[in-house]
């Protein structure tokens, strides 16, 4: 069994590591310090397992798993996280607050040896984001990742099963609903004025009628942005006129 | 008694004015002012136990007729009594009435009199009152603004020396001890307490060994402060959390080594401590550091010393400088 070890404290990566040296069928292929020598470790030796911390930096151990495509089953390793604690119940193999003992990292190993049907983490629970969800979205574009501040973006379309996320320097692609980003984006500056858009106030220049009853909004970009009749109504709430 | 003796004065003088003989007017003045001294009394002891408001000041007239007709009777008879001439017996019976009014007169006096120093004592208490309610909730808020630090920091260090245990006994060992002089540190200050910045420092320095013992190489700081400067006061436990906050930035906002420094100096009467780490501006958020930890010390210079512009940050290229002005006396 192949495993890999994301986590940013070379002493919290050794005691998983010590603790592994029990099991004779499994194989440490890696080890990471951040959630990018992660993407790349997971894509070169397509483990069985990972252990992964939450808190790393520059992305953390949820937005790593929304970049890869057919995640290993995971199991967290945290000191101490209230949201992380309601993400995992849904995804992960299992969840060792740190310090963990041995007793207890078996118990989590052997769940995954013992049994051949789990729930892998195809996707983390839509309605829980972590803390940085609110502030921040980390796409991939090719073999790059970027962390996106949510300011930094002008507006979210559907598309199919992905939200096409657009700034400045283009558009990103992300494999998420639309409800997602209305839910854990600040509703004051993000606001959902067409089934398929959904837009930073920041952006908004304008507001022109279209032909029939229909509006569009023209961004600081020169995008246009159609509005529904309630996404109009409910634009105009939000800017108090 | 000064008032005794005055009126007293008064209305001897008075009386000899009228023609009455000095023993008379005398004795009338003297038996008068003690009834009067005797009646305002009574009148201010039910005015404090009843502590009349505006709306019953009717029966505090009231009250004050019926004492002022009381005392007018009791005087008249005691005065009638006493050995004296048919004609201040005469003089005695023409007063009646008027002695009456200024006898009520002096009573309303008394009672407002009375009335307006219990009135402002009680304020005076309220006052107080409110005053060490602030104070209690000042403390109270303080403490709980200092204790708030991270468990993760507990937890992790926690961790690194179950990790350590394994593989280098002694090192953990040593964390333990680092871990444990930390904690007592934090546990033993009082709120208020100004300490000396030397004091401070060695404390950062604990913290900062511990971090370095979890993040390895990745964590390098230096913490300096001119002789001065070091020997200044400033409350304790003060730059601890901003030290946590810049760590905490610079490790998770950037991949690759953080160098964190923290430096002191005396300005004018200012200990000034500056505290720089690294930061990605792509990727931060607008206003870094506006989370818990610089909320909070802007919260606690506030409340100590009444003012909002204590604490500034700036940041330039890949440098967050948090900078904080801590006032002598």
């Amino acid at each position: 069994m192949k495993i890999v070890i994301i986590d940013d404290e070379p002493l919290a990566r050794g005691i998983v590591k010590e603790y592994l040296s029990s099991f004779a069928q499994v194989q440490v292929m890696a080890e990471c310090g951040d959630g990018f020598e992660g993407v790349k470790a997971i894509a070169q030796y397509q483990p069985d397992l990972i252990f992964l911390d939450i808190q790393m930096p520059k992305i953390n151990g949820f937005e790593m798993l929304e970049l890869i495509d057919n995640p290993p089953a995971v199991i967290f390793t945290t000191a101490f996280d209230e949201y992380a604690m309601k993400a995992f119940e849904a995804n992960a193999i299992d969840y060792l607050l740190k310090p963990f003992s041995k007793e207890r990292f078996d118990k989590a190993v052997n769940k995954l040896l013992g049994q051949k049907n789990i729930n892998l983490p195809a996707a983390l629970n839509e309605e829980v984001g972590s803390p940085e969800s609110q502030n921040r979205v980390v796409v991939k574009k090719g073999q790059n990742i970027f962390v996106l501040p949510v300011q930094r973006i002008h507006y979210f379309e559907a598309f199919d099963d992905y939200v096409k996320i657009y700034t400045t320097e283009g558009f990103y692609l992300k494999k998420k609903t639309m409800v997602y980003f209305e839910k854990t984006l600040d509703a004051s500056q993000f606001v959902r004025v067409h089934r398929s858009y959904l837009l930073n106030l920041q952006e908004l220049t304008r507001i022109e009628p279209m032909e029939k009853d229909n509006h569009v909004a023209l961004l600081k970009s020169g995008a246009r942005v159609p509005l529904s009749q309630t996404g109009y109504a409910k634009l105009k709430t939000v800017l108090g006129i | 008694m000064g008032w005794w003796l005055l009126w007293t004065a008064l209305q001897f003088s008075l009386m000899i004015y009228y023609g009455i003989s000095i023993r008379e007017s005398w004795m009338d003045a003297s038996v008068t002012s003690s009834i009067l001294v005797l009646a305002g009394y009574v009148m201010i002891t039910i005015v404090k136990y009843f502590k009349p408001s505006a709306k019953n000041a009717v029966a505090v007239l009231v009250s004050a007729l019926t004492l002022a007709i009381l005392t007018d009777g009791v005087l008249f008879s005691v005065l009638k009594m006493l050995p004296s001439s048919t004609e201040y017996l005469t003089w005695l019976d023409d007063t009646l009435l008027i002695r009456f009014i200024f006898i009520w007169m002096m009573i309303v006096i008394a009672a407002i009199n009375g009335w307006l120093f219990f009135y402002i004592k009680e304020h005076q208490q309220t006052e107080l009152r409110e005053k060490e309610n602030e104070k209690l909730m000042r403390e109270a808020e303080l403490s709980g603004l200092r204790q708030q630090f991270q468990p993760h920091f507990i937890f992790n260090s926690l961790n690194s020396i179950s990790a350590l245990a394994g593989t280098n006994p002694s090192l953990a060992r040593k964390m333990i001890e680092q871990l444990s002089d930390f904690l007592r540190g934090t546990v033993k200050k009082e709120s208020n307490l100004l300490v000396p910045l030397k004091d401070e420092f060695n404390h950062l320095q604990l913290y900062l060994d511990i971090e370095k013992v979890r993040f390895g190489h990745r964590l390098m700081a230096e913490v300096k402060g001119d002789d001065v400067a070091l020997e200044m006061k400033l409350p304790s436990l003060l730059l601890q959390p901003i030290l946590e906050n810049a760590i905490k930035f610079g490790l998770y906002d950037t991949v690759g080594e953080v160098v964190i420094s923290v430096a002191a100096k005396a300005e004018q009467n200012y200990l000034v401590v500056e505290i720089k780490n690294p930061f990605d501006p792509s990727s931060a958020s607008p206003k870094p550091g506006t989370g818990f930890g610089l909320n909070s010390i802007q919260r606690r210079l506030s409340l100590l010393f009444y003012r909002n512009d204590l604490l500034t940050t700036q940041q330039d290229e890949n440098t967050f400088t948090t900078t904080i002005k801590i006032p002598q006396r």
